[in-house]
This record gives structure tokens, C-alpha cells and sequence, in this order.
């Protein structure tokens, strides 16, 4: 889960933010505390600290004074816009890069893309009726 | 020198020469309160005898060194306050485990019996063998139980896993995290398993034949180098100019490990030139930094000096 050669900082800091963006970690809930997140991930606390310092900085998280960090109103808004600008940087582009080494264009591409989605819904429907 | 209340440890220009081999060549650095350090690198590298002129259990050729702001050598207000576990420490012949935690019980004062019962249990110590007749991965455990109970203001591991399985250098690993959150201290853990160790140090000082070549945070060294892979002569043409740290090539396909942080820029003319860059691990940016072939090593290892 750790990926040794990125700041662990950071890492720390992309684990709170992706439960708030998959909404595990609802706007206004407790956030774990430094002592959580070092003992979960096993890291100096420390380090988890500067990850927490980091989202409190950015407005991710607030503090409330005694009783812990929580997330902040809105949050989940702007790691969505934020995930949102750097999708393409960090999906379609190594995306394309590894097409092109096949010799597929990017109309193929395309195609691909709606063949794999629709039979995703369709999965998702089943899913649903199975329930 | 001057003396902050932050640092705990202080060492100006300390060599220490056994006979003809300088063990430690003139090396200067601190240690900030409270916080875990990785005194890391390979063995014979000056680690255990930085440890021990520490500890006062070996003097100094040159230099100075302040352990609270005072001189250690039989300084009791000093040497109370540490706790130094050594991978090969002697007990008495006839003594068991319960002896050792006793003697440790009045010479530390802040020992917690609670947490060395505890640690016994983790570690399925028989506290009635004597230690003499103890695997080497009980004597270590041993070591460890004294190291986290002592609850010393700074406590010296060194190399405190030998004979430990994966699954006990675990235990301590956790335990040793857990007591710190709750009892923050100093810890200073000498290991040359870097990698099991790199999430749990908030400072890296690597030593390498004598001499300090690593002093910062971890998290300052983790994106300090970066491996570029692809075509050979498009991997060569990014890194002229770049200190290079290690090379490796397969056919055409070349990776070269380069020191320094590659910028928004770097990254962008990587991805136009079609070659991948990897991240490059605590473990092995201290390999690539401390490599070299046997015969260029100026030092004899503590072993032979004992």
C-alpha cells in the first residue's frame, strides 16, 4: 500500500483524501488522528502529523479545539475538482502512451472505452436486481 | 559548541583510530529530542562505535561529544538517562531473564514492569531460563524488552533483530511505535534492515567508512533520486549533466539511478521522450550511495577490532 519511493507524507494525505472522495469520510465526521493513522499504517507519527498539517493547511480538514481534526464543509467538492483537472495528466495520458506502443488509434480507443462501459452497467444492473 | 535544550545529542568532529584504522573519521552531527533516527549502514561502517563513545562505553581519540549538554564519561546524571541495547550484550553467567529486567528495574528509573511482563508474553520468553541457554532470537528479544521498558530518555538499539523471525521484529516494530506515541523519546535504531525500518524513522544519518554521508529527514531523502528508464541513448541524452548514482542495462534498454528532485519540467520531457521513471527506495539509495568493491574499504570491521 505504501509506495516507498513518494514522500510518506503525502501518501498519508492521499489515503484521508480518497475517503472523503469515495464519501467513507463524510463532511463534518471525526477524521482519524495522527495516533490512528501512524499505528494503522504503521509509520512514525510524525509523519502522520505532517500529512494531517497538510490538510489542514488546504482546508481539507479543521480542527475543533480538544476534541480532534473533522472534515470541512465542501471538502469532498474540491478534491473532486482537483482529482478532475489531474484525470487526464494521470489516466489518459499513460493510457494513449501504452496505445500507441500497440499501434492503436485513439478512435479504437474510444471505442473500447464505450464497449468496457456499457458492460459495466449492465453488470451494475444485474447487481441491483439481484439484490 | 553551543548547547539547545532540543538537542539531546551533540558530536563536533569525533574520530575515534584503533591502532591503524580510523573507525570514525571526524564526523559531526546532532540529535533533536524525541524523535526516531536511522543510524544506518553497512557493517564496520563506524555505527557501533559512534554508539558506544555515546554510551561512554568507549573513549573518544579526538573531538567532542555532549549527551544532555554534559560530557558522558562517568557522569551518572547522564548515563541514567540512556539506555543502550548492543547486539552483543553480555550477562552473567548464572543469570536468567528475570535477573536482567531486575538490575534494569533499579539502574532505569523510569522502567515500566507492566510493559516488560507484557513483552515477555509477545515475545514467549521463558523468564526462568537462563540466558546462557537462550536461542540468539531470545537473547535478542531479551535486549529489546530492556530497550522499550527502560522508557530511557534515549534509548540506542543496535542492531537489536538478530535471531528475531519476521513475525517477532514485527512485535517490536509495533510495540516500539505504540510506546513512543504514548511515551515520546528519543530513539536512535541502527539497523542495515533499511527497508523494514524506513517508515518508522523521522531522521536518516547514514555512516559510511567512518564518515558521515547522510544527515536530513526521511521524507527529504525519499524523493532525493530517481531511476529513468528506456532507449539507451534517449535515457543518456536526459541524464548528461546529472550526478549519476548507478547504471544498469539490458540490451538497448538502459536504468540509471540520478541524484537530485526532477522538476514539473523534467517530468514533462520524460513523458514527450517516452521514458518511465521510477522511485527509488530509501533501501536502495543507500546501497547505491555506500557500494563499493571490497577492496576500497579502508575499514576493518568492529568485529575484528573487539
Amino acid at each position: 500500500m505504501i509506495d516507498e519511493g513518494r514522500a510518506l507524507f503525502l501518501q498519508i494525505a492521499e489515503s484521508v483524501e480518497n475517503a472523503i472522495v469515495e464519501g467513507t469520510l463524510a463532511e463534518e465526521a471525526q477524521a482519524p488522528s495522527t495516533n490512528e493513522l501512524a499505528a494503522f499504517h504503521r509509520i512514525n507519527p510524525a509523519t502522520a502529523a505532517k500529512g494531517i498539517a497538510m490538510l489542514v493547511d488546504k482546508g481539507v480538514l479543521y480542527k475543533r479545539r480538544g476534541i480532534g481534526m473533522f472534515v470541512a464543509p465542501g471538502a469532498r467538492q474540491v478534491l473532486l475538482g482537483e482529482r478532475r483537472a489531474a484525470f487526464a495528466d494521470r489516466y489518459v495520458d499513460p493510457l494513449l502512451a501504452e496505445a500507441r506502443k500497440l499501434g492503436l488509434a485513439a478512435d479504437d480507443l474510444a471505442d473500447l472505452v464505450r464497449d468496457r462501459a456499457s458492460a459495466w452497467e449492465a453488470a451494475s444492473v444485474n447487481e441491483g436486481m439481484t439484490r | 559548541m553551543t548547547t539547545s535544550p532540543d538537542l539531546v545529542v551533540q558530536v563536533d568532529h569525533l574520530t575515534k583510530r584503533y591502532r591503524e584504522t580510523l573507525a570514525v573519521d571526524d564526523v559531526s552531527f546532532s540529535i533533536e529530542k524525541d524523535k526516531i533516527y536511522g543510524l544506518l549502514g553497512r557493517n564496520g561502517a563506524g555505527k557501533t562505535t559512534v554508539m558506544s563513545i555515546l554510551t561512554a562505553q568507549n573513549f573518544a581519540t579526538s573531538g567532542d561529544v555532549r549527551v544532555f549538554g554534559e560530557q558522558p564519561y562517568e557522569n551518572a546524571r547522564v548515563l541514567g538517562r540512556m539506555c543502550f541495547v548492543r547486539e552483543s550484550q553480555k550477562y552473567p553467567d548464572d543469570a536468567t531473564p528475570t535477573h536482567a529486567f531486575a538490575m534494569a528495574r533499579l539502574f532505569f528509573p523510569r522502567w515500566d514492569q507492566k510493559l516488560a511482563d507484557r513483552l515477555i508474553e509477545d515475545f514467549q520468553l521463558p523468564p526462568k531460563k537462563r540466558i546462557k541457554k537462550l536461542s540468539r532470537g531470545q537473547l535478542s528479544a531479551v535486549g529489546v524488552i530492556i530497550g522499550l521498558a527502560s522508557r530511557a530518555e534515549i534509548t540506542f538499539f543496535d542492531e537489536p533483530y538478530l535471531g528475531l523471525d519476521a513475525v517477532a521484529r514485527q512485535i517490536f516494530y509495533d510495540r516500539l511505535l505504540e510506546d513512543y506515541t504514548l511515551h515520546p523519546r528519543t530513539v536512535i535504531l541502527s539497523s542495515h534492515l533499511i527497508d523494514e525500518v524506513a517508515n518508522l524513522i523521522e531522521k536518516v544519518i547514514v555512516i559510511d567508512r567512518g564518515r558521515i554521508i547522510m544527515d536530513d529527514d526521511t521524507d527529504a531523502v525519499r524523493d532525493r533520486a530517481a531511476s529513468i528508464v528506456g532507449d539507451t541513448a534517449i535515457v543518456e541524452a536526459f541524464v548528461a549533466g546529472r550526478e549519476v548514482i548507478h547504471r544498469e542495462s539490458l540490451g538497448r534498454v538502459s536504468s540509471v539511478t540520478v541524484l537530485g528532485a526532477l522538476s514539473p519540467e523534467d517530468r514533462r520531457r520524460l513523458a514527450a521522450a517516452g521514458l518511465e521513471v521510477g522511485p527509488v527506495s530509501l533501501q536502495q539509495l543507500i546501497v547505491r550511495t555506500t557500494q563499493h568493491s571490497p577492496s576500497d574499504t579502508a575499514i576493518t570491521t568492529e568485529g575484528a577490532v573487539r
